[in-house]
């Protein structure tokens, strides 16, 4: 197969070099080439350099210098780097959960038979998602003034205003909105079109055994969806993991920046270290932790859903 | 007809009540998901005191002119948008169709390693954009691409996400007795691509631009970190800016800028929302 080239270089003979199999494979790899070098160079490349220069001092312009694990000992002695953690995770929480709750709901909803409109609806369920995340905060910001429209309502029902841009839990919970309603119709139409792959013969079949909708619910749709259910939690995850433009433009109001306690993340954290304060070495660090932080998470993801049961629906018995 | 009678009878009938909540659920959803649309246009369209009004204005007013002229006198708008666009636009361009290629390939051709390389594809997609940003920074910088356009194109010019997509879409859509029929007829590799694949596949790649389209568009990290100078800031960085100036917030000024920003981005959609969405599904991952 593999005839040198050297022996016949002018040759159109028996075996020319380029075989189709070859030429096909060349090709191939052509096509599927920009992607690998590209990635090297922008995503693999800083990936590894990251973690080597977590190991240094640096202001991304002197020489580096060498500190070992002085910077994870600087962050972690950092309570900012602590607060940005948990808000991150409280966060995370906040504006996950319900969001996936909720978008399972109005798949649900959506795709049950007789619902009219249901293109209409997917549309409007789905413009959150295209606008730019700058411009949803600042809409938010304005409802959630302190005079803003969020308060109006609550005092309404006869409930104290809150401090949404200031408070230690207001602040989340803005900012849980805004991810929340970004994402909740984006995530609803993935699941709807999981919905749309489960076969319906499968709900006749229960009809007949005389399940009522809520045991086709818990006993086929559930486990049926399961994929996407997994899917959609390891992506929103990762996402609020990163979450950086809202808190960075809601609290960033005065021009400061915002490594306020009440909404600073891990991003923007990282962000303020490198780009404000320029500690290559510390924002490094705190990538790195991002990291190990999104890997257990998915972890965690991936042991939770292998857990919650499959074809069985062994929800409960 | 659907009396809570009839809802004992048959377990599938949710009956009249039942009806009207699945409604008010939807309608809820619905509402929720426009009126900051509607809420946007209403700050834009009033003047300054409008947000903070005593109950809550709901009526569009009159003043988005005027509100309008002060966000041209406060930032360079139109340059903003126009810098978007073009970014926008060569990504987008470039995304689809190294992405068509790497997809069709992966779709279409035999070769060693491939099911792997693949996997590895996928497996970037979980990997956090802020893990390089460091070390990219450091490479824009050594390129002296800092402040610069190209910063911003080059590493978005194909990404794991369109190529998992694309494949998706290829491996269903063009018949592999199509590609053959070209080859014997003597076709080359990249002929076949062009002249049999495209066709076949237009609408996704019209999906994949447009959903990317809007993502750069909406990108506000990465151009905050590269971009320095005021001429060349995106739109996104362009109204972040306005919200940070100090004399106090003019809402209405920054209403009417997030408003005209995102008009092109809302008609768009509408008008493509059907291919956007039939793409995102199909897009999903099937198993």
């Amino acid at each position: 197969m593999a005839q040198p080239v050297l022996i016949s270089p002018h040759a159109e003979s028996k075996r020319p070099f380029l075989t189709e199999q070859r030429r096909s494979r060349i090709t191939a790899y052509t096509f599927i080439s920009p992607f690998f070098i590209l990635f090297s160079i922008f995503g693999l490349y800083p990936i590894f350099f990251t973690i080597y220069l977590s190991f240094f001092k640096w202001d991304a312009m002197g020489p580096m210098k060498f500190v070992g694990m002085k910077n994870y000992e600087l962050i972690t002695s950092d309570p900012t780097f602590w607060i940005s953690f948990s808000n991150t995770l409280i966060m995370g929480v906040m504006g996950t959960i319900p969001q996936i709750i909720l978008a399972l709901l109005l798949a649900v909803l959506l795709q049950s038979g007789m619902t009219r409109f249901k293109k209409t609806f997917r549309v409007l369920f789905f413009m959150p998602n295209i606008t730019s995340i700058v411009a949803v905060t600042l809409v938010f910001s304005t409802l959630f003034g302190n005079n803003g429209m969020i308060n109006w309502m609550l005092n309404g029902l006869g409930l104290e205003s809150m401090a949404f841009n200031s408070g230690w839990w207001g602040v989340k919970i803005a900012i849980s909105t805004m991810v929340m309603w970004r994402w909740t119709g984006y995530n609803a139409i993935i699941f709807l079109s999981g919905l749309q792959s489960i076969p319906t013969d499968l709900y006749e079949a229960a009809r007949i055994d005389g399940a009522n909708r809520r045991q086709q619910f818990t006993f086929i749709t559930l486990p049926l969806l399961k994929p996407f259910i997994v899917f959609v939690t390891l992506i929103s995850t990762i996402g609020a993991l990163q979450l950086f433009t809202e808190p960075y433009v809601f609290l960033g109001q005065s021009g400061t920046g915002s490594t306020r306690q009440e909404g600073v993340t891990m991003v923007t954290y990282l962000y303020s270290e490198a780009f404000r304060n320029g500690f290559f070495g510390t924002a490094a660090a705190t990538a790195v932790m991002l990291f190990l932080v999104t890997i257990i998470f998915s972890v965690i993801n991936m042991l939770v859903s292998s857990r919650m049961g499959g074809d069985t629906g062994g929800r409960k018995k | 007809m659907s009396t809570l009678g009839a809802f004992r009878k048959k377990p599938d009938d949710m009956g009249l009540l039942g009806k009207i909540g699945f409604y008010f659920i939807l309608i809820l959803g619905a509402l929720a998901s426009v009126f900051p649309f509607y809420w946007m246009f209403v700050v834009a369209s009033n003047d300054k005191g409008a947000v903070f009004h005593v109950p809550p204005l709901l009526t569009l007013g009159d003043q988005f002119i005027d509100n309008f002229k002060r966000v041209l006198e406060k930032s360079d708008f139109f340059q903003a948008i126009g810098n978007s666009l073009f970014v926008s636009s060569m990504v987008t361009i470039s995304v689809v169709f190294f992405c068509t290629l790497a997809g069709y390939a992966f779709a279409k051709y035999e070769f060693p390693f491939k099911n792997i390389l693949f996997y590895f594809v996928i497996a970037t997609l979980f990997v956090p954009q802020q893990l390089g940003v460091l070390p990219t920074y450091v490479i824009m910088a050594k390129l002296h691409w800092i402040d610069s356009f190209k910063a911003l194109i080059v590493p978005a010019m194909v990404n794991a996400f369109g190529i998992f997509w694309m494949r998706q879409y290829i491996s269903t859509a063009v018949h592999t007795e199509l590609i053959e029929a070209g080859r014997i007829d003597g076709g080359g590799h990249f002929r076949i691509f062009w002249n049999i694949a495209i066709p076949v596949i237009t609408p996704a790649m019209a999906t994949l631009g447009i959903l990317n389209f809007m993502t750069v568009w909406n990108d506000f990290f990465w151009p905050l970190v590269v971009l320095k100078s005021r001429e060349h800031y995106t739109i996104q960085i362009a109204l972040q800016q306005l919200f940070t100036t100090r004399d106090g917030i003019d809402y209405g000024m920054i209403m009417s800028a997030t408003f005209t920003a995102t008009l092109p981005l809302l008609v768009v959609f509408l008008l493509f929302s059907r291919w956007v969405i039939a793409g995102l599904t199909s897009g999903a991952i099937k198993s």
